[in-house]
């Protein structure tokens, strides 16, 4: 038989038919609904007298939208309340499971997915959403669909795709103390550019990304969408397996040992071939930090703001002066020590349980830095509730940050967390858009420890250092701050 | 779904890449439950000042964009969010056709379910389109005759332009795909009772 990618492999077992125009129509095993894009599909399926085909493989929340205070007041926003009743209502109607706010099991759709094992190896996962890509971490091939394919779904149970090119992400090598899954995507991403992978589906592979923990890979995948491609993936193995083993959707008993049996078939054969192939020295990898409004526009945290001119088109020298006018900062400036207002660890990119811990290792025993407004909001429910069972709840509000209920909160700013005009904010999330977290507002993307030092810094500062310094004078804490500070220039 | 064979219409130039569809249409408009009432949304940052006036700097809101039909942007466009609400904004505004050098791949396909014509030109010829509408200080018309797959202004300026056979088809008959994949509702459910194991 010819060899054949991971992509290849899942895609071809997901075809339902050849449409003669090219396309084929692809079988979805699993179709998450939230309450932003889907009251319009839901909408179309009642004129059109239609059903949902499998109420049984869709499964809804609310994330984007929700407050994340106190759960038990009304909600402010009256448009806001509407639209999380529609979901209520459509979910009721066409008869699909819900997790809405007073379920335990609520939180951003691409969480919930994974830690409630709905998400498998080997499954078609769409949502209307462009950060399904997530799922693709277990070797699924996940993705993202506006809200007219949303109701193709519903509909049919399947998605019309013409398929895709495939791109290996070949990363070698071993991270640096320091260095994380957010830094090598986002190091990735600023090599191969926003459009770098557009009309490709990625697949992972290499020794650094096998390294990485099922909750790395998620942030890994996570932003394949950011580097233009719909989707992206990563065999599954021994860790995926690990991660997957009791979780209350994924298969129990001997359907459990099938299935991994299964799933072992899902890697890329030796000599199969992608379409475009790309290698990274994950080694050689520092902590990133994005300075400009698109997530290429990163840089080591070591490095400066670039200068207009030392690029190489009209239109990307048109784009980065935007920027830099945008995001108030000057070429040559060193990205370490920029003054932050506020600092936002949360997103279906970065707040998960092994984040928070990440950044409570940085947090503990110290204090957010005097104006600075940090917030902790967990990627779900059940997330916050582990974090709380091992106090990291605790760690986070002594040293000054606000814990939150999960949602999307200040990753897009539709609830009432946003940045206010001209705040400086070191974020966890994806997108860095002009206006993303807030009209006017200016976000820097980077990792969860990085976000956490930045918190107590209260500006940029690479925590590679702050680590070093902390392991080797632990006893004197706030002399070790002053001079983390002190240092920046 | 309207069809879509050949349009002319007045041109509007926005020579900016990577334009993603945060921009398009700002978050704070994604709360509506209904597809209609985009159009005010459509690049509302960057349209409207903090105060609610119109920001005169803003490309589309020069005099001579007003009624334009045909947008031609820069690459990459509409990246970032899958929200359809972009298209449904730019198509309530009046546009039925973009053309880039490149499109984010969620965007595109959102354009071919709302009958706008996301057309890829090159570089070059994207280039040369900004300098024409540009030199042409407002009244600058194109065709984007989509069963020929070309663009033209009618002054020396002819392109052809690439789009998926299937998109094209779809959107030149308007079709319903949702209708046209249930008259598939036999192969779906031989698929489903043919998996080795249960969906
Ligand atoms: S956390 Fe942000 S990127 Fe993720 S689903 Fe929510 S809004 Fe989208």
């Amino acid at each position: 038989m010819t060899p054949r990618t991971l992509f290849d492999k899942v895609w071809d077992a997901h075809v339902v038919h050849e449409l003669p125009e090219g396309p084929a129509l692809l079988y979805v095993d699993l179709h998450l609904v939230h309450e932003v894009t889907s009251p319009q599909a839901f909408e179309g399926l009642r004129r059109a007298g239609r059903r949902v085909r499998r109420p049984d493989l869709t499964v809804a929340t609310v994330d984007h939208n929700v407050p994340t205070g106190d759960r038990a007041l009304p909600i402010a926003d009256p448009v806001a309340a509407r639209q999380l009743a529609a979901l209520g209502a459509n979910a009721r109607h066409f008869g699909v499971e819900l997790f809405d706010l007073a379920s335990p099991e609520q939180g951003i759709v691409h969480v919930i997915g994974p830690e409630l094992g709905l998400t498998q190896p080997g499954m078609v996962i769409v949502c209307g959403d462009s950060h399904t890509s997530t799922h693709g971490a277990f070797g699924a091939l996940a993705l993202g669909l506006g809200t007219s394919e949303v109701e193709h779904v519903l509909a049919t149970q399947c998605l019309v795709w013409s398929k895709p090119r495939t791109m290996e992400a070949r990363f070698t090598g071993t991270l640096a103390p320091g260095v994380t899954a957010k830094d090598l995507i986002l190091a990735f991403i600023g090599r191969i550019g926003t459009a770098g992978a557009t009309g490709h589906v990625i697949e992972y592979t290499g020794d650094a990304i096998r390294a990485l923990s099922m909750e790395q890979r998620m942030t890994v995948c996570n932003m394949s969408i950011e580097a233009g491609a719909r989707a992206g993936m990563i065999a599954p193995d021994d860790t995926t397996y690990d991660y997957l083993a009791e979780r209350p959707r994924a298969p129990g008993g001997p359907e459990w040992t099938r299935s991994v049996a299964r799933w072992r078939e899902l890697r890329t054969d030796s000599g199969a071939t992608f379409t475009t192939r790309f290698s990274l020295d994950a080694s050689a990898v520092a902590p990133q930090v994005t300075w400009g409004t698109s997530p290429g526009m990163v840089a080591d945290v070591t490095g400066r703001v670039p200068h207009p001119a030392d690029f190489p088109t009209d239109g990307e020298r048109r784009s980065v002066e935007r920027a830099l006018a945008y995001m108030a900062l000057t070429p040559g400036t060193p990205l370490a020590g920029l003054p932050i207002d506020r600092v936002f660890l949360g997103s279906c990119t970065n707040a998960r349980i092994e984040d928070l811990r990440a950044a409570a290792r940085v947090v503990q025993g110290r204090r957010v830095a005097a104006g600075v407004r940090a917030m902790v909001v967990p990627g779900s429910q059940r997330v916050k509730a582990q974090a709380e069972r091992e106090r990291l709840d605790r760690v986070f509000r002594e040293a000054g940050f606000e814990w939150r209920n999960s949602g999307c909160s200040m990753c897009l700013g539709m609830n009432p967390d946003v940045l206010k005009s001209g705040e400086r904010c070191a974020s966890t999330s994806n997108r860095n858009f002009e206006g993303r977290q807030g009209r006017g507002g200016r976000t820097h993307l980077m990792s969860p420890a990085m976000a956490a030092a930045a918190a107590i810094a209260g500006r940029i500062v690479d925590v590679r250092e702050w680590q070093v310094r902390q392991d080797v004078e632990e006893v004197e804490d706030v002399e070790v701050v002053k001079r983390v500070e002190g240092g920046a220039p | 779904m309207e069809p879509f064979v050949r349009h002319t219409g007045l041109v509007a130039a926005l020579p900016r890449d990577d334009v993603d569809t945060d921009q398009i249409v700002p978050k704070q408009f994604l709360a509506r439950v209904e597809r209609t009432g985009f159009g005010p949304a459509l690049f509302h940052d960057w349209r409207f000042r903090p105060d609610g006036t119109p920001n005169p700097e803003f490309e589309l809101n020069r005099p001579t964009a007003q009624g334009a039909s045909i947008l031609v942007a820069g690459a990459n466009f509409g990246c970032g969010s899958s929200r359809e609400h972009a298209v449904w904004a730019l198509r309530e505004y009046g546009f039925r056709a973009i053309l880039a050098p490149s499109f984010a791949d969620i965007f595109s396909a959102n354009c071919c379910q709302n009958g706008v014509v996301p057309a890829l030109l090159a570089p070059e010829e994207i280039a040369e389109l900004f300098r024409r509408c540009e030199a042409a200080g407002g009244d600058y018309r194109l065709t984007v005759d989509l069963e020929a797959e070309r663009v033209e202004d009618g002054r020396g300026f002819s392109a052809r332009f690439a789009i998926d056979r299937y998109r094209r088809e779809m959107l030149l008959s308007g079709l319903d795909e949702i209708g046209r994949t249930l008259l598939l509702e036999e192969r779906i459910a031989a698929y489903e009772r043919a998996r080795p194991h249960p969906v």
